[in-house]
């Protein structure tokens, strides 16, 4: 009886081992190209600026206080720094907002390359990577082309008489939306994908058997069961969201700073390296608690698998 | 299988060695993109047998901090003047001596003995030009050299003005405007150059740099940007003309040195003697479409160049240019502050 | 009951199709202007190939894009292969000590703002540089590799989750070994989600600015680094050209290993 205990315990640490080694590669390539560095990040968050960029070896907290607190430049008064905190929900806001429209288009999307007969399904999904192969700028630019005010879209509605004079479409926050949505799009497609392709439609089926209605379905069976794919789906585009500015400069006119902005011009003109670390970690660490809170949510389903 | 593998790979090798028993020598040129006249690189490649590279960066301080880290590989590297200092100070240039070298006799005079590098003595002169107004004339016609355009904006412009997100530029206007001179750290200035900046931008419809293409589509009526820029725009729409503000603008230039950690360093230096020579310096001008600091080099340049009003500084506003100069750390940490408050 | 399908659902099929629409206009919008005989990105002038055949003249241009390719390619194969075996190494499992652990730094990449791992790359790298003497393109593969891998993974983690674990151990059952049991039975099921995270890992890959801007050495540039050092300057069709050219390029090779895909089914 105990040996067979023995070898049920036995077995388990030997499959827990060849996870470890499973993992081993992926672990080695981040460790040494991006784990590693950050620690010097996070080292360089407490030193002292040095006056013309990079650092001094001096200890100095000066670059966490600043993150959160600044004195005002004239009068020297303590405050909160509002300019960083609206900076911040500013990124937060778009982020969001992005997600949930890439859900909403990327959604069906998916469902309907997913249920594609098998021979044309591995077609309908090259095509819509396809767009994005093709250079983020110039898509940008293609974008830009389309809203402003002699584009595509006013050049249309002016020579049908439509309208007056040209909507005023670039440099608003709809155009930054659109971008966004339209860049990050494929990383929210691609994972549902990957999520709904193995649906089960005979739950679907018994489902209808059930007398229930479309929406019904939609709910309760197939949205839980590609959960796993709109997690992955979400996670891929709000986290590279909050630290775009590319797109959101080109098309929004780039009179706002976003939180990549921000960070990069303490490592530019700012001057101001452990500003930018401290700032940048901060950013990871919420992140990263958001992140964790997700998981925990996800990996609760993944034990009833199999 | 194997043979064919074998003789794919000694095809190869034979193909690459060939390839390198031409090249006799290698330059490797850290430059800002788009700065660099193919045409005249490959000029400078067939006289000495130099095989050169060029890698781009888009602003001083990219460039300022991958060379201080070390192990780049570049040889040259062309920094604002603003910014030679740091560069000396910091022991990242090697001392060429381009002051006395063959060609130095033509470069300008007033450029032969700057503030920024005493004698030339690690650089020389790239290009030059300086940041002022640039605008529609036939959207606006009232006066056009004055920052006013762009911190007071009259109102058939308002809505469309851009400011390009030079931060030291647009402050060094600001204060400019307010009276005060350029790098000043007097917080009285700077409490009215934040208040101007502020109560100016509601008006700007964006900051960005893309200005060439969007003046010409009338995305944009009026601009603050760089002379050569404003050059081109002209060239597409004549409507568009350059102001030179009377508050006062900066002059800045870009200057080519040799880094001390520079591999070829030979190679490096006739490419800063091949520079001083007015018909080399005047292909390149003719492609980035700036100003050098080369005498006798207008013969070279394309004809649209010569007597254009946004390349030569009308003799009005001659005295009314500063030059670009490195502000102290201080004064740099409350310029950063002003413009994250103005960007927030 | 033949025209009742299970899989319909209200309006789908039109918000997708329009999707595809959407997506593809200001590609063709792009590829349209590449043509344009004028130097302007905003108005038309009549059609021509001078773009195209400036394009080829500029050697800066031709090496940036092979360069990209080269990245892209080994970045991406490699991040996958890792990508993948991580996948199975932390799902469909019970939860074990540092998983928690391993997921997050799996997905650590991810999280930082670009600029942030772009310059703790440049002094980490510096180091090496001074201390091997080697500045080949090995550094900007590495890091390339590196923020690859999460985009890898997520897809072929969502997909193994829905996996069902009776097959492999049917599999077993059957005396199959663990790896025959992986090549036969794991791999083909898996197989749409480690294609969907390759082709994620390389067009991140290929887009990548920020970090590639810092990493680069002399001689290194990638079609964005140069393209970023344009839009100061102005932007004329000659990149539309290039990514016209691009664009063609991918869909050849996309149809290639489509057919070549197909021959072997």
């Amino acid at each position: 009886m105990a040996d067979a205990v023995g070898t049920i315990e036995a077995e388990k640490s030997r499959d827990i081992r060849k996870r470890w080694l499973l993992s081993l590669p992926a672990l080695l390539i981040i460790l040494i190209a991006a784990t590693g560095p950050l620690l010097i990040v996070v080292v360089y968050s407490f030193l002292t600026p040095g006056p013309y960029g990079d650092v001094v070896w001096t200890p100095s907290i000066d670059g966490w206080i600043n993150v959160a607190l600044q004195k005002d430049i004239f009068d020297d008064t303590l405050s909160l720094a509002d300019a960083h905190i609206s900076i911040f929900l500013r990124s937060t806001v778009l982020s969001l907002v992005t997600t949930v429209l890439t859900l909403l288009v990327g959604f069906p999307t998916a469902y309907f390359i997913a249920t594609r007969p098998q021979s044309t399904r591995e077609l309908w999904l090259l095509l819509i990577t396809i767009p994005f192969w093709t250079n983020l700028l110039i898509r940008t630019f293609a974008i830009l082309e389309i809203i402003r005010n002699d584009g595509l879209i006013n050049g249309l509605l002016l020579k049908f008489d439509l309208i007056a004079k040209p909507i005023q479409m670039l440099f608003t926050d709809g155009a930054i939306l659109t971008g966004m949505v339209y860049v990050y799009l494929p990383l929210m497609v691609l994972p549902l994908y990957a999520s709904m392709e193995k649906l089960d439609f005979r739950l679907v089926e018994a489902g209808y058997d059930l007398y229930a209605t479309p929406f019904k379905v939609l709910r309760r069976i197939i949205i839980p069961l590609v959960k796993p794919g709109i997690i992955a789906g979400s996670i891929l585009v709000f986290i590279p969201a909050l630290g775009a500015y590319v797109t959101p400069s080109i098309l929004g006119g780039g009179k706002n700073l976003m939180l990549g902005n921000l960070i990069e011009l303490q490592f530019g003109q700012g001057r101001n390296w452990p500003l930018g670390s401290a700032l940048s970690i901060s950013l990871m660490l919420i992140v990263m608690v958001a992140l964790l809170f997700y998981v925990r949510n996800a990996g609760s389903q993944e034990t009833r698998h199999g | 299988m194997k043979r064919m593998t074998a003789t794919i790979a000694m095809t190869a090798a034979l193909l690459a060695s060939t390839g390198l028993a031409r090249a006799e020598g290698v330059l490797n040129i850290y430059n800002w993109g788009n700065y660099t006249s193919p045409e005249m690189i490959k000029k400078f490649e067939d006289k000495y047998k130099v095989k050169v590279t060029i890698t781009d960066y888009d602003s001083n301080d990219t460039a300022l901090a991958k060379v201080r880290q070390g192990g780049s590989g570049f040889d040259m590297v062309v920094p604002s003047q603003n910014y030679i200092p740091i560069w000396i100070s910091e022991g990242l240039l090697l001392e060429t001596d381009p002051g006395k070298m063959e060609n130095f006799k033509n470069v300008a005079k007033e450029w032969a003995n700057p503030d920024f590098d005493p004698g030339r003595k690690y650089t020389v002169p790239w290009a030059m030009g300086i940041v002022g107004t640039v605008v529609n004339t036939d959207v606006y016609k009232g006066d056009i050299n004055t920052w006013g355009i762009i911190f007071d904006t009259p109102d058939e412009l308002k809505g469309k003005v851009n400011v390009v997100p030079e931060m030291t530029d647009v402050i060094d206007a600001a204060v400019l405007y307010n009276g005060g001179k350029k790098c000043t750290g007097d917080l009285t200035i700077l409490k009215k150059v934040r208040d101007t900046l502020l109560k100016a931008k509601p008006n700007w419809v964006a900051m960005e740099y893309g200005t060439i293409e969007k003046m010409g589509s009338g995305d944009f009526a009026a601009s603050s940007d760089w002379n050569g820029s404003a050059f081109r725009q002209r060239l597409k729409n004549p409507a568009i003309k350059f102001g030179y503000p009377k508050e006062g603008f900066v002059n800045w230039s870009d200057n080519l040195s040799v880094l001390k950690a520079a591999k070829n360093v030979e190679n490096a230096k006739l490419f800063q003697n091949f520079m001083m020579d007015p018909e080399n310096a005047g292909m390149n001008s003719g492609f980035h479409r700036y100003a050098n600091g080369i005498a006798g080099s207008d013969k070279y340049m394309p004809a649209d160049m010569k007597g254009a009003p946004e390349i030569n500084i009308p003799a009005e506003f001659a005295s009314v240019g500063v030059p670009s100069m490195t502000c102290p750390p201080e004064v740099q940490a409350l310029y950063t502050k002003i413009w994250t408050e103005l960007q927030k | 009951m033949a025209s009742f399908s299970v899989r319909r659902q209200r309006g789908f099929t039109t918000i997708a199709l329009l999707c595809f629409a959407a997506l593809y206009l200001p590609i063709a919008v792009l590829v349209f202007y590449s043509f344009n005989a004028g130097e302007s990105l905003a108005s038309f002038d009549g059609l021509s190939l001078r773009w195209f055949a400036k394009a080829f003249e500029n050697q800066q241009v031709i090496d940036a894009s092979i360069r990209s390719l080269q990245i892209a390619s080994v970045a991406a194969v490699v991040a996958t292969i890792a990508a993948t075996m991580a996948a199975l190494a932390t799902t469909r499992t019970e939860p074990y000590r540092g998983l928690t652990v391993k997921y997050a730094f799996i997905n650590q990449p991810l999280m930082i703002p670009e600029i942030v791992t772009a310059v703790a790359l440049l002094i980490f790298f510096a180091r090496i540089k001074i201390w091997t003497g080697y500045s080949g393109l090995g550094y900007l593969i590495a890091a390339h590799t590196a923020f690859c891998i999460p985009f890898a993974y997520l897809p072929i983690r969502a997909r193994l989750e829905n996996m069902d674990l009776t097959l492999e151990k049917a599999a077993a059952d059957l005396y199959a070994t663990p790896w025959n049991a992986f090549r036969y039975v794991t791999l083909p099921l898996l197989w749409p989600g480690i294609l969907a995270g390759f082709m994620l890992a390389f067009v991140i890959s290929l887009d990548d600015v920020v970090i590639t801007e810092f990493v680069k050495s002399a001689g290194q540039d990638t079609l964005p680094t140069y393209m970023l050092g344009q839009i100061r300057r102005s932007i004329t069709p000659e990149m539309n050209a290039i990514s016209t050219l691009f664009l063609g390029l991918s869909i050849c090779v996309v149809t290639v290993f489509f057919i070549v895909n197909r021959n072997r089914a």
